[in-house]
Order: C-alpha cells, then sequence, then structure tokens
C-alpha cells in the first residue's frame, strides 16, 4: 500500500511545481520582450527627435528638403532624396517579384502540386538563407556591368538596386503567397471544377479574388523586408544623395545612407542625430507596413 | 525531458546573453578605473578595448595578436572592434573604450572642444592616398586645380583635362568619410560638395572594384590598394610614392591616431609603445600597407601646417 501511494504525491506536487515555473519562466520572458521592444523604439525615438527638438532642423525641412550636405556650411539635412529613394527602389522591387512569387506560388499549389512543391519550396527558401553581402556583390559583379553593357552609363542605379532585391524578397513573397493557396478551402476548387471550369478559369476567377488579402499580404511583407534591406543595396545603388532624374543614375536610400555615415559620424552630433531621424522614418515606416498586414488580415477572416 | 529541452535551451540563451552584457560592461569600467590610477605593477594586466576606424583595425589586430604573445604581457588582454572613426572618438571620450581609433583629429570630428582636450593623441602609422582612374582615360597626371574642376563638377569630360573624349564618371566617398576628408583637406584643399551622378561607396574594395571597371571612372584608394587594374595618377607631376610621403613632396597623406582619454595606463602604454616599436613598424605597418612614423621627415598638427 504505501510503496503504491508513495510516488503519487510528489508526482502531483511535481507537476504543480512544474506549472508554476513554467508559467513564471515564460512571464520573465515576455517582459524582458516587452521591455527591450519598447527600449528600442524610446532609444531610437528620442535620438531621431532631437534633431528636430535640441538641433532645431524643421520637420519640413528634414523630409521636404532636397540638398543633403552636412558638412557643409551652412549644413543641410533634406532627406527626401533617401525618402524617394527607398520608396522607389522598395516598389519597383514588389512589382518584380510579385508577379514571379504568384507565378512560383500557383506552379507550387495549383499547377503541379506534388513535385513541384517538394523541389520549387526549398530551392526558393534556399534563397532566403544567402547573405546580403552576397547579394550586393552579385549585384556588382554581374547585375551593375550588365546594365552598363546594354544602357550604359555607370550602370550604378534605383534599377540595379531593384533587381536585387526583388531576388532578395522573392522567398518572403512566394512562401507567403504559397501558404495562402493551399490554405484556401477544397470545396471552393472542387465546385469550379465541376460546373465545367477549366483550371486557368478556376484560377484566375476564383482562387486568386478569394486568396487577394492574403496574397497582398505577402507583397506587403516583402516590401517591408526590402526598405529594411541596407547592405545590398548599398553596393550597387551609388549612393548620391539626389533625387534621381533617370533609373539607372545613382541614387540612395535611408539604410544606405545610414550604413555609410554612421560609423563615421561621432555620437551626438547633429549629422548623428539626423542619421536617427531617418532610421526613426524607417521604423514609423515599419509600423506602417504591420498595420497593413493586421488590416488585410482583418478583411481575408471574412 | 525532451518536453523540457526547448526551456533549458532558452535558459541557457538568456544566462548567455546576460553573461555577454555583463563582461562587456565590466572591460569598460575596468579601463576607465585603471585609466587614472596608472600604477606599474612587475607583471601588467588589464583589458584594452580598441574600436573605431576600420582603416587602422588589420593593423591594430595584428598587432594586439603579437602584443598579447609577449611573455611579458600574456595577462593583458587586447580587443579590437571596428565601428568607424566617429565612433571610436565618441566611445573613447565617453569612456567604453579604452583606445579610440581614428583617421581624423579629434579637432575635426568631436564638435565639443572639452572633450577634445580630454584625449591624448597617439599617431601610430601614415596612410597616403592617390588619385585614381579607370584605364581608358588616358590621363597620367592632374594638377590641383583640374582635380578640383573634377570633383567640383566643373570639368565632366576627360577631353578637357587632355585625355580621351569620355563622361568623367565620379567615385567618391561618403562625406563623412575620414579618407574623404582627408583627400578633400590636403588633394583638393577645400570641401566638395556632392556631384548628381556621383557614385559613393565606402569600402576601398568596391571603390577599387568600381573604378577598374567603370568607363571615364576617378577616384581615389590609400596606397595599399593601388594595383595594375587602375591607372595610378600623379598629383602635380609628383609619384605617390612611399619616398615622396616620407620626404614631404607628396601631400596627400594623414596620421592613423590612437587616442586614450587623458595619459594611457601601463598596460594600454605598453601596448602603445610596442606598435611603435620597430618589431611592428618595420613589419607590420609596412606588411599591411602603411607608412611607419619612423620615416617621415615632416610633421603635421590638426590645422594642416607641415614642419620640415
Amino acid at each position: 500500500m504505501n510503496n503504491k501511494l508513495k510516488p503519487r504525491r510528489p508526482l502531483k506536487e511535481k507537476h504543480y511545481w512544474e506549472e508554476w515555473t513554467g508559467r513564471i519562466y515564460t512571464s520573465i520572458c515576455v517582459v524582458f520582450l516587452i521591455v527591450v521592444m519598447f527600449s528600442i523604439v524610446y532609444f531610437v525615438a528620442s535620438k531621431g527627435l532631437s534633431t528636430f527638438f535640441q538641433n532645431g532642423i524643421s520637420i519640413s525641412e528634414f523630409l521636404g528638403g532636397k540638398t543633403w550636405n552636412p558638412t557643409g556650411e551652412p549644413a543641410f539635412y533634406g532627406a527626401l532624396p533617401f525618402i524617394t529613394g527607398s520608396f522607389i527602389t522598395t516598389l519597383l522591387a514588389a512589382l518584380i517579384a510579385s508577379p514571379l512569387g504568384l507565378c512560383a506560388a500557383l506552379f507550387m499549389t495549383e499547377i503541379v502540386p506534388g513535385k513541384g512543391k517538394k523541389i520549387l519550396q526549398p530551392a526558393i527558401e534556399l534563397l532566403s538563407g544567402i547573405p546580403s553581402v552576397v547579394y550586393g556583390f552579385i549585384g556588382l559583379s554581374v547585375i551593375v556591368p550588365l546594365l552598363r553593357s546594354i544602357f550604359g552609363g555607370t550602370g550604378v542605379g534605383i534599377a540595379a538596386g531593384c533587381l536585387v532585391l526583388a531576388v532578395m524578397i522573392l522567398p518572403t513573397v512566394t512562401s507567403i503567397m504559397a501558404d495562402a493557396l493551399s490554405a484556401l478551402p477544397k470545396g471552393l476548387r472542387e465546385s469550379s471544377y465541376a460546373l465545367g471550369a477549366t483550371r486557368w478559369q478556376t484560377i484566375y476567377r476564383v482562387i486568386i479574388p478569394t486568396t487577394l488579402p492574403a496574397l497582398l499580404t505577402g507583397v506587403v511583407l516583402g516590401m517591408a523586408r526590402a526598405f529594411g534591406e541596407a547592405l545590398a543595396v548599398q553596393m550597387v545603388i551609388g549612393n548620391a544623395p539626389h533625387v534621381p532624374t533617370s533609373l539607372l543614375e545613382s541614387a540612395s536610400t535611408l539604410t544606405s545612407v545610414i550604413t555609410l555615415s554612421m560609423g563615421n559620424t561621432t555620437m551626438g552630433s547633429v549629422h548623428n542625430n539626423a542619421l536617427w531621424s531617418m532610421a526613426l522614418v524607417l521604423l514609423v515606416m515599419t509600423f506602417v507596413f504591420v498595420i497593413l498586414v493586421r488590416l488585410l488580415e482583418r478583411r481575408n477572416r471574412v | 525531458m525532451f518536453k523540457k529541452l526547448p526551456f533549458i535551451l532558452m535558459t541557457l540563451t538568456f544566462v548567455l546573453v546576460l553573461a555577454a552584457c555583463g563582461s562587456k560592461n565590466d572591460a569598460g569600467t575596468e579601463g576607465a578605473a585603471s585609466n587614472g590610477s596608472g600604477e606599474a605593477t612587475a607583471e601588467l594586466s588589464g583589458n584594452i578595448l580598441a574600436v573605431g576606424s576600420t582603416a587602422l583595425l588589420p593593423l591594430v589586430e595584428q598587432a594586439g595578436q603579437k602584443f598579447m604573445a609577449v611573455d611579458e604581457y600574456k595577462n593583458v588582454t587586447v580587443q579590437v572592434q571596428g565601428g568607424g572613426s566617429g565612433t571610436g572618438l565618441t566611445q573613447v571620450s565617453d569612456g567604453q573604450a579604452t583606445i579610440g581609433n581614428s583617421d581624423v583629429f579629434a579637432e575635426e570630428k568631436l564638435e565639443d572642444e572639452a572633450k577634445v582636450k580630454e584625449l591624448v593623441d597617439h599617431q601610430v602609422a601614415v596612410v597616403a592616398m592617390a588619385p585614381v582612374s579607370n584605364k581608358d582615360t588616358g590621363v597620367e597626371d592632374l594638377t590641383k586645380q583640374q582635380l578640383v574642376d573634377i570633383f567640383s563638377g566643373k570639368v565632366t569630360n576627360w577631353k578637357d583635362v587632355g585625355g580621351a573624349d569620355k563622361a568623367i564618371v565620379i567615385v567618391n566617398r561618403p562625406s563623412s568619410s575620414g579618407t574623404r576628408a582627408t583627400f578633400e583637406k590636403y588633394a583638393l584643399g577645400a570641401k566638395m560638395d556632392d556631384i548628381q551622378g556621383s557614385i559613393q561607396e565606402d569600402s576601398s574594395g568596391n571603390v577599387k572594384k568600381l573604378v577598374a571597371e567603370t568607363p571615364g571612372a576617378i577616384g581615389y584608394l590609400a596606397l595599399s590598394y593601388l594595383d595594375d587594374s587602375l591607372q595610378v595618377l600623379k598629383y602635380e607631376g609628383v609619384e605617390a610614392t612611399v619616398e615622396n610621403v616620407e620626404a614631404g613632396t607628396y601631400p596627400v597623406w594623414a596620421y592613423e591616431h590612437m587616442y586614450t582619454k587623458g595619459e594611457p595606463d601601463a598596460a594600454t602604454k605598453a601596448f602603445l609603445d610596442y606598435i611603435l616599436s620597430d618589431e611592428i613598424q618595420q613589419n607590420d605597418v609596412t606588411e599591411l600597407g602603411y607608412i611607419p612614423m619612423s620615416g617621415m621627415k615632416v610633421k603635421r598638427d590638426a590645422a594642416g601646417n607641415v614642419v620640415q
């Protein structure tokens, strides 16, 4: 009797403590995470906003000024060239990557579901494992000379930047789109076929319209990645601080300017603070992308 | 057992992260604390954290390895990090780093004069730069005025400076770069604005690649990066060679600085002396493409005045 009872009591106690250690542990982790996130946002915001409040640069000059010359006399802190550069490269990269990603996703889920997915999915996911320096170097060694030989000029510029970015965001776009397509209820597809629709008609009349919000989530997440990418773009875009007049002219993005100049400037200088303000712009843009994704998800549920 | 595995792993990473943060702080405070005392013991010990200039990084790293291998200094740890001259100066002046590596005088970077006064300059090597162009330009020699015209955008075709009929493409450094500051100060004599359509790269490797491959390109590189893939341009008829820099006839060069906050403590001083010793200056410094301090027949101050 005794021998049978004894193991039961410690076991119960053990579960009790397991429950509590688990709870305490996860709570500590969550608190730690929240503290880290808030301190990052606070740090970037306090640094970025001091450009306007301490150094007396007006927000309109920063966001709308076309001249960036922080070492000049007088100094100019107009970030418009970088903001436009970031937006143009991101949008163009999304324009190139979305149709490619959609076709790859359709191929994996609708056209050759079994073998297609087995081969294409790992191949595309492999792309996301390549470090961005390597993308940048490939861009510098292959894409820039290619553009130079086709269009003349230097070859560096937004065109090279968005081509590199398009390849980099392809895995994100494709895998999210493929998930969305395979999550579609079987019934919709089958009823479309039952009505006599061909596979192509089913794809563009039924599957794409119903999954559109989820497909767009893939595009937006891809854009968020493209917007924040620094190293690869910095190597091929040229980084001249001007609003470009053509796609083959040297331009810069917010990230490329930050990575180029952050280490060379001293903390607390106006130049350094202005770079933090650009980081703040990037942070705000990421918030916008996250909000967009949330809105799309909400539409998706209905 | 396996249910607990993720928890154990997470705890482990958590502890490791905290431990890493902790040890870094320790190194910082220790360095700062020992700065003041500066007592010389029989066996030197301590942590030296050198942060900053990526141009100086290879030398300090290599010298640090050799320094720690010396029996006398085996209790001294030398850690070297990049991050750029601005970061180096900020961190040494805030006491986070023992040594701040910089390509430029602190006077040129730090806005707060009181902070500049606290720093002690140790010049450990000289770096010279040469203007370089693509091989197709047909130009081998440029005067100061021609360079100014090119980098200010007044001259946009190589035929105007006696070369081939080819558009000029400027491969520049970002305006905050120490290399650019040196080139503008000593080769051009004035700060230049960025030209629309110019290219900016921070890494010397990328500058070299772009100048070598882009038709009509012009840029500038440290002597250690020069080779046959580029046309090295003479400046005012003077070739960029170590001898010419040492003799003071070639002006486009700058010191590599290692700043300490106040006078260095015993271990740091030993390390700085070690870098300036013949063993490092005659071997590592020249191997890595810098010019040793001992060979310099001219001196220069922060304002750019040259003394024979």
